[in-house]
């Protein structure tokens, strides 16, 4: 019989091996689909893992899929790790975009270096406004963040779709829910020639970069840790909780806020009703999925931007439905999730024989 | 895995890939046309993604191996659509149609980097060399479900689910208030946003909210057969949008307004294979078969059925318009006199509603 035993003490060999067994899994559990699918399985895993990025062109694709995700799913892991669950990335993206996009819209005609740092302050300044009232509920009413958070993704997007339809609409755009189209210079200077990779990207993974440094190596950082694993401690120890609540939230709603500007003044190039197609959800996944670690987050949302690219090629050359995608993902995540187990627990294949005590002796234990 | 190991794998999945590129050149002497299709819901949602799947396979009947076609569907209008439309382009899609409002700037985008691809953007208003748009007229058909409704109804209450604020969902709900206001003034039209093209959920609940409030005929300017469901369900009246919905709700449906693409799409692969093509704004209707109402309730009125067809005839030889003056705008000014109509031109723009609707517009 299989039996689960606590270890006592986290494997740290299996926190680093589980998200490998669990892609391995999932590879292999591809595999037998894809064949009951009646597809080559060897040329649907190349079609979805590498032909999507197999020339450079590819490779900047990859790039601007991840950069909104990796600045969200970056942001998040440090509300996570202080133990504040802000589920609302996605309406702080949402408000990026919008801020981002009013400036742009004003200085549409503007030209100069000044434009941009304006349109991108403005689109961090969106996202926190947004997790700042959550923020502000969390600390003076002490409302949950689980709700007030996804509630007010809601609300932004609804706000949102007002601006889009109402006042940001392209005077000239027959009504349709659309703004104009940005002015050069709102716009993110692309990296790499013909391609669409944007300063975006750069800014996500200089983000990563400094939140790994103010994760380990500063004592706010730590404060923050400190406050997620023993808020009691923390609160002895005399750590500013209130501070770092509002630390915490501020800094992945700016970061948010940043990928939805990125998405309006990078790819997209003006406001329109979907800037997101639920980002900011998506990093939710990415963030626990990179153990809540600043590397592990990038490569998780490079796989999860790979993912979706890969389930559109699948499309395109093979036919393949995009439910497969959505198989993909979901295998991957239940597949992390079963492996996790066995960073606390161990498998045992038969049970320990456990030998009985007579209940003679622990009665005379207990007279005793 | 060793690195050796690993360096053998990649060089051996490299050759894989190459030799099936290879071999699919070499196989494809006689060069079928290739066609993608870029869809923005799924093509299960019976409605406006279904109905152009339903076009690109009688493309794929009517040419059978001279095209192949490729689909892409539940694409995304943000970001994402450039990237599968290069995508398309890329992988030697001569020819692309991109079938939702949202993806106008990416198709432009993409078209300006392909000079030699035909793309078709569905529902826009931007075209360039390589670029032409397509839209079907579907108020004509709307009209004669207007007419219907106002027959059939006893509360006296339509409902009307909308999805956007844009001119074509607009003009729409005009020309069903249009038909009121002509067969049954005293009919009054209840209109709902939803905010989505797609949305089970919000459109169930939105045909309850209307039902329960005396509503019995429900229209539908979004994708999914929810609301026919709900009617179904209650006894009361719903017309089907974009697909042939009568399965969903027997006895509710009482007409659906289909959007057939096919002709559009088979005269387009036919216009690019013969090298005729050129970028045009193409509005097609019932006259040209891309409106299409397949069916009527056994339970509606033989008189009523014999004049909604008496409409259609009309609005295939163009006696009937529902857009012919005198039109009042919501404030009772007279916005088209008597005599004159909206062009095509106008109701691509129309931002405002006619007399007889309650509500406002959404700002």
């Amino acid at each position: 019989m299989i039996k689960l035993e606590p270890r006592g003490e986290r494997s740290s060999t299996m926190a680093y091996l589980s998200p490998v067994l669990a892609a391995v899994l999932t590879m292999l559990t591809g595999l037998v689909v894809f064949t009951l699918l009646g597809v080559d399985p060897v040329e649907a895993l190349i079609t979805i893992l590498y032909v999507p990025i197999s020339d450079t062109h590819g490779l900047a694709e990859l790039c601007v899929k991840t950069a909104p995700i990796l600045l969200c799913a970056i942001g998040l892991s440090v509300a996570f790790k202080a133990k504040i669950w802000n589920i609302g990335a996605e309406g702080q993206l949402l408000m990026g975009g919008l801020f981002g996009s009013y400036i742009a819209l004003q200085l549409i005609e503007a030209e100069g270096f000044w434009v941009l740092p304006l349109v991108l302050i403005a689109g961090a300044l969106g996202g926190m406004v947004w997790s700042g009232i959550a923020a502000i509920l969390k600390v003076r009413f002490n409302t949950n963040e689980i709700l007030t958070t996804i509630m007010m993704n809601y609300i932004a997007l609804n706000v949102l779709l007002w601006a889009v339809h109402g006042p940001l609409k392209d005077p000239e755009g027959y009504n349709f829910p659309e703004s104009a189209l940005f002015g050069e210079s709102a716009l993110l200077p692309i990296l790499i020639d013909n391609t669409r990779v944007h300063f975006g990207m750069a800014l996500a993974l200089f983000a990563v970069v400094a939140v790994w440094v103010l994760m380990s190596r500063s004592f706010y950082g730590f404060q923050i840790k400190v406050m997620g694993m023993d808020a009691g401690a923390a609160r002895l120890s005399g750590f500013k909780e209130k501070r770092l609540a509002y630390f915490a939230l501020l800094l992945s709603g700016g970061l948010a806020g940043l990928a939805g500007v990125g998405e309006v003044a990078g790819p997209i190039g003006q406001l329109i009703p979907q800037i997101s197609p639920g980002y900011g959800y998506a990093a939710i996944i990415v963030a626990f999925l990179g153990r809540l670690h600043p590397v592990g987050i990038l490569l998780a949302s490079l796989l999860m931007a790979l993912l979706y690219m890969g389930g559109e090629m699948a499309q395109i050359s093979l036919g393949l439905p995009l439910a497969l995608t959505g198989m993909f993902q979901g295998m991957l995540l239940f597949y992390l999730l079963a492996c996790d187990v066995l960073i606390s627990f161990r498998i045992r294949l038969k049970p320990k024989k456990i030998t009985p005590t007579p209940p003679s002796i622990l009665a005379s234990d207990t007279q005793g | 895995m060793k690195r050796r190991q690993f360096n053998k794998l990649v060089t051996g999945l490299a050759a894989g890939v190459c030799l099936t590129a290879l071999s699919s050149l070499s196989v494809q002497a006689a060069d079928p046309l290739k066609v993608g299709f870029v869809y923005v819901g799924p093509i299960g949602d019976h409605g406006w993604s279904y109905q152009h799947d339903q076009g690109r396979k009688s493309v794929e009947a009517e040419f059978g191996d001279k095209v192949k076609t490729t689909y892409v569907e539940n694409v995304a209008e943000g970001a994402d659509a450039q990237r599968v439309i290069y995508n398309l382009a890329k992988t030697g899609h001569k020819l692309i149609f991109t079938t939702s409002f949202g993806f106008m700037n990416p198709t432009l985008k993409v078209a300006k980097q392909f000079p030699d691809v035909v793309f078709e953007h569905a529902t826009g208003y931007k075209m360039a060399k390589n670029v032409g748009t397509y839209i079907s007229t579907t108020f004509e058909g709307r009209y004669v479900a207007g007419y219907v409704a106002s027959q059939v109804t006893k509360s006296n209450k339509i409902g009307y689910i909308a999805s956007f604020p844009i001119p074509e969902v607009i003009r729409d709900i005009n020309a069903v208030q249009l038909a009121l206001n002509k067969y049954n003034p005293e009919a009054e039209l209840k209109v709902i946003w939803v905010n989505s093209w797609f949305d089970p959920g919000k459109e169930a609940d939105a045909a309850n909210a209307m039902m329960d409030q005396g509503v019995d005929v429900i229209l539908q300017h979004t994708d999914s057969p929810a609301a026919m469901q709900a009617a179904d369900r209650r006894g009361k009246y719903a017309v089907g949008q974009a697909s042939d919905m009568s399965s969903f709700g027997p006895n509710a449906h009482l007409l659906s307004v289909v959007d057939e693409w096919g002709p559009h799409y088979i005269n387009t692969v036919n216009s690019v294979m013969n090298g005729t093509w050129k970028p045009k704004a193409n509005v097609e209707g019932m006259k040209e078969g891309a409106i299409v109402i397949p069916s009527f309730n056994d339970s509606i009125p033989a008189d009523v059925v014999s004049h909604a067809k008496e409409l259609i005839a009309g609005i295939k030889d163009g006696s009937v318009y529902p857009f012919a003056g005198p039109i009042k705008n919501k404030a009772g000014e007279l916005v088209v006199p008597e005599g004159s109509s909206l062009s095509y031109e106008d109701l691509e723009k129309m931002n405002w509603y006619v007399e007889g609707i309650q509500s406002d517009i959404p700002k």
